[in-house]
């Protein structure tokens, strides 16, 4: 292959060993490739299932450190790198970019991947080890080559410096994560799923598109293909309208990507029928994908200027963030419920955007890159909390066989090490310091409190009350996770046997000890992050936080003064930490002892495991509160002879997702409709058609 | 002596008052609330004996209680100490202050309540369940309202950091704004929320349909039931204080203002007195309230705590439209 690239960051030789260091650029390329190769070569080991699985994920765990390591430079020194690939169509070669954007989701993507891939290792021999295992004895070979074709295709998205290759990589993308979530196709859920996701990432594709092509027509012009590329793009200058267009176009067809409310129907359907691993990658890092789309177009292509779009990306971030969490509450299918919290997160990352894009347009460049560092902190800490929370979901899921919460219970004194590695997902999720989730919602805070009034009204009635929704957000996360925590791993069994419940292998435990170990680190040293991040704000932009924010040292947070705001979370964790040592030791000295009873019954004897509180019963005051946006539907059914001394009590609870009767229905309904109108036609008879085509003939004759 | 240490000795004497003097404020309640009903009280340092009590009783685990039970009232009593290192009590030179902001103490007060609900769920009973639920409901619905009350205050000051907030507050000119007259009433509907008194839960029952937060502590016992009390009464402390900081802020030592305004130790014995003050006015208004409400039956809270956040979203507003 010839490379005929303009490295800004040079390849750097070895003096004397005559080994090359390849550039950043060149390292990802490497590791798509042999990402590639490992989708390629995963068909030969097909009887030999075990080493199949040992060396295409060990082969994806290197490949990943390497982009990871790749991404990571690339974002440290703010470098652009590019690179013309001959290959594709005459006259239309691949133009592929490693920029910080692009290497921040590079990294973030080859993190989580790495995770993963030492989680499938130990996750993918249930499939094949145990006959009695999730779905029974399967094969996994076209598990692994999708996996692989998957992630070379999220990379490449990424890489892409061009309408033609991004498109290319983005259908790559959707179509192996197609046949990721079918793999169970038995299943006729996961069939029904795999083609809602894939009709509406096409709809979503075709925006994509049509923006491309309005973009690409009014910066190169229509005769030529000049236009395609992303720099000529960048280079343009696009009149309003056409903007607008271009930007909506492409926001909802990344937003349908990315599960954005109203276009997230196909993300609570999708990933609880993935493999746990695919779903941890999909809501971890593919959604981050379409959020990386979004951030290319809007700051980078278009140079977003006008506070309405961003306006229209922040309102609909805090829907999706109050819709997602309050469907999230309802679910008791606890991967549904990981699915729905996806979309409340990739609502919050939408709110940080959404506001970068209203400074941007004031050109408050300050505030601007506070919020994008607020969201793009959020990215990385949704897709490692997250992936941390689907592979404990699956964890759990591989030793209970079992995905509906209310059949769970008491795994901590099964399963101890996930349980504590959930537990740091569930706090990190529910904003709570010392751990990541934490950090991003407070800059985001930040970043709303130090908006000045606007000249617009309707901005200062927004922002206020994003602010409040946003905190809504944060506290009903927490209590969803309290749920799910205190069903799954608190009190005791609900289910039939829990004999075979036991903890899983070194490789998912590691995978999940991993992310746990991010989601602090992430969480303590918000400095550090800050500093990596830097160029990414000066790039999109014009701004920079990390110079204010790490004024006082690594101790300490200051986005953007002193006596602004200052947070400083390994003094709040340490000093909690020393509380608790203090308190645990001076509170033995009266040595009293401790035993063990039975809980207190109330004098009843007989307190069985259904009588604990379970999810549904958990979520109910929640459910009365907000039932008026949700769709519920509650009935409670006494048999028996004598009414007031009911036998048995059949309790139905259905909650619906409201958009999904309220707007797709009528349209599918609407759709077969038509198509049945249409089926009139068909009469199986050659004669007939015939005389279609003749009055087709005789009708163009005689209106050309 | 060299004033290099002041910041340390304030932080010291700081935490010694939020540990020593939480209990005193639960025993004036409760003095004040028996005088109020004509009954006997017990005596303002009853809460102190409680608590010694309790130190040297037996531990009676549940039986299927695992670590996070036992953990539970460590995490709860270390994440409230916190929170009282970083409220200017007395003094805005508390060095630990600048570790959080306003938005990072509310976050410590929401560890406790994680942590304290999840130990209820973890006994395996129908009590624990329930009072974890309405606890988080009450939470989920109080949490954006008391940030959204900050908020409004820390827009005013232009700052999130408490320390700050006192200063802009207590040594800029008195202004009388309507942002901070709806942020204080949103505020107090709240802090009653938060510290589980009479109207949305009352800290004395025992009755099952009406317990929320006894109803999650109810399985503990011996020094865990020790810590979880005297945490929920820092709680009721911190609160107070709190309110006291963002609302009426004058008299705290070290902002050189006209009130206690000398720096370094000499300002605190002034602070004290205006704290004391100000607390038992405090615990005045908590038993008028209490004395004069009935509690509320679950289902109506929502809706008391909906006008706690919309009077804080009004206050909010009203600075963005008037201020």
């Amino acid at each position: 292959m010839g490379f005929r690239g303009t490295a800004i960051w040079s390849a750097v030789p070895f003096q004397g060993r005559g080994v090359v260091i390849p550039s950043p650029l060149e390292s990802v390329s490497l590791s798509v490739v042999i990402f590639l190769v490992t989708a390629a070569a995963a068909p030969l080991l097909k009887s030999r299932q075990a080493s199949l699985i040992n060396i295409a994920f060990s082969a994806s765990a290197i490949a990943s450190v390497i982009a990871a390591f790749a991404g990571f430079n690339a974002v440290a020194t703010g470098a652009v790198e590019t690179m013309v690939l001959p290959v594709g169509l005459p006259d239309l070669p691949f133009y592929l970019r490693l920029d910080a954007t692009s290497g921040f989701f590079v990294t973030v993507t080859a993190v989580l991947v790495f995770f993963v891939s030492i989680y499938s290792i130990g996750y993918l021999k249930g499939f094949i080890g145990h006959p009695a295992g999730l779905a029974g004895q399967r094969k996994v070979t076209s598990l692994a080559v999708f996996y692989c074709l998957f992630v070379a295709g999220m990379l490449m998205v990424v890489l892409a410096d061009d309408a033609y290759f991004f498109m290319i990589s983005w259908e790559l993308m959707a179509a192996a994560s197609y046949f990721l979530v079918v793999f169970e196709d038995e299943n006729k859920e996961a069939r029904r799923a795999a083609f809602i996701y894939l009709l509406i990432a096409h709809v979503g594709a075709i925006l994509i598109l049509l923006s491309f092509g309005v973009m690409a027509g009014l910066s190169g012009g229509f005769e030529n293909f000049n236009g395609y590329t992303f720099s000529a793009m960048r280079a343009s200058h696009i009149p309003g309208v056409w903007k607008a267009a271009a930007f909506f176009l492409s926001f909802f067809g990344f937003a349908a990507k990315a599960g954005v409310v109203p276009l997230h129907v196909w993300l609570p359907e999708a990933h609880p029928v993935a493999p746990t691993n695919v779903s941890a990658l999909m809501s971890g890092v593919m959604l981050k994908v379409a959020v990386y789309g979004m951030v290319r177009v809007s700051f980078d292509l278009l140079h977003v200027s006008d506070w309405r779009m961003g306006g229209v990306v922040l309102v609909m971030g805090l829907v999706s963030a109050v819709m997602g969490i309050l469907y999230a509450l309802m679910q008791v299918d606890l991967k549904r419920l990981l699915a729905y919290s996806s979309i409340e997160n990739v609502g919050i990352i939408l709110v940080c955007l959404g506001l970068a894009m209203i400074f941007k347009s004031f050109d408050m460049t300050a505030l601007a890159s506070l919020s994008l560092v607020a969201g793009l902190y959020h990215i990385t800490n949704h897709a490692m909390f997250k992936g941390l929370l689907f592979m404990g979901a699956g964890a759990v899921m591989h030793s209970t066989h079992e995905r509906n919460m209310e059949r769970m219970g008491g795994l901590i004194h099964r399963m101890p090490q996930t349980a504590v590695f959930f537990l740091v997902g569930c706090l990190s999720i529910s904003a709570l310091p010392p751990f990541n989730g934490f950090v991003s919602e407070w800059l985001l805070f930040q970043a709303f409190l130090l908006s000045p009034s606007f000249p617009t009204p309707l901005l200062n009635l927004i922002i206020p009350l994003g602010a409040a929704l946003v905190a809504l957000t944060a506290a009903l996360s927490a209590r969803c996770f309290v749920k799910v925590f205190g069903v799954v791993f608190l009190g005791r069994w609900r289910g039939q046997h829990d004999t075979t419940v036991n903890e899983t292998g070194l490789e998912m435990r590691g995978a999940m000890g991993f992310a746990a170990f991010a989601c602090l680190a992430l969480g303590l040293l918000p400095v550090f992050f800050i500093g990596w991040i830097d160029a990414i704000p000066r790039e999109l932009v014009g701004g920079r936080v990390s110079e204010t924010a790490s004024e006082f040292g690594w101790l300490w947070l200051t986005p953007v003064a002193a006596e602004r705001a200052s947070y400083s979370a390994p003094v709040v964790f340490a000093g909690i930490l020393a509380v608790v040592a203090a308190a645990y030791l001076l509170t033995r000295i009266p040595r009293a002892g401790v035993r063990r009873a039975p809980v207190w019954d109330c004098g009843f004897e007989k307190i069985t495991p259904r009588m604990q509180y379970n999810s549904t019963s958990f979520a109910m005051p929640l459910r009365r509160i907000f039932g008026f946006l949700l769709s519920v539907r509650e009935t409670v059914r006494p048999s028996g002879a004598d009414p007031a001394f009911p036998k048995r009590l059949t309790y139905r609870l259905k909650i619906r997702d409201r958009i999904w009767h309220g707007c797709y229905m009528p349209v599918a309904d609407a759709s077969f409709w038509i198509a049945r109108r249409f089926g009139r036609l068909q009469h199986g008879r050659i004669q007939i058609y015939l005389l279609y085509s003749f009055a087709t003939l005789i009708l163009l004759l005689v209106f050309a | 002596m060299t004033g290099q240490f002041y910041p340390a000795i304030i932080e010291g004497v700081q935490v010694a008052t939020v540990l020593l003097a939480a209990p005193l404020l639960v025993g004036w309640v409760r003095a004040l609330k028996c005088w109020s009903q004509g009954r006997s009280t017990a005596g303002l340092f009853q809460p102190y004996r409680d608590i010694l009590r309790l130190f040297s009783k037996d531990i009676v685990l549940a039986e299927n209680a695992s670590w996070v039970f036992r953990a539970a009232p460590y995490v709860v009593f270390g994440a409230t100490l916190m929170a009282g290192a970083i409220i200017p009590v007395i003094s805005v030179k508390a060095p630990l202050a600048a570790t959080a902001d306003v938005i990072a103490l509310v976050a410590l007060f929401a560890i406790a309540r994680f942590f304290t609900a999840l130990a209820g769920m973890d006994a395996g009973t129908a009590f624990g369940g329930m009072g974890s639920s309405r606890e988080m409901m009450v939470a989920s619905l109080a949490e954006p309202a008391l940030l959204m009350s900050v908020f409004t205050v820390s827009l005013v000051t232009r700052s999130t950091s408490i320390t700050e907030m006192v200063r802009v507050l207590s040594t800029g000119p008195f202004v009388l704004r309507p942002s901070l007259a709806f942020a204080f009433l949103s505020f107090a509907i709240i802090a009653m929320a938060e510290t589980g008194r009479v109207p949305v839960d009352n800290p004395s029952t025992h009755l099952e349909l009406t317990m929320i937060h006894e109803a999650m502590i109810l399985e503990y016992s011996g020094r865990h039931l020790a810590l979880m009390e005297w945490a929920g009464m820092m709680k009721l402390f911190l609160f107070s204080s709190l309110a006291i900081a963002l609302f009426f802020p004058w008299g705290i030592a070290g902002m050189g203002g006209w009130l206690a305004g000398t720096a370094g130790l000499a300002g605190l014995p002034a602070a004290f007195f205006f704290l004391a003050l100000k607390l038992a006015l405090a615990g005045v208004a908590i038993v008028f309230v209490e004395t004069g409400l009935a509690k509320m039956r679950i289902f109506r809270v929502p809706e008391f705590l909906g006008t706690a956040f919309i009077l804080a979203t009004l206050g909010m507003l009203s600075y963005f439209m008037l201020e």
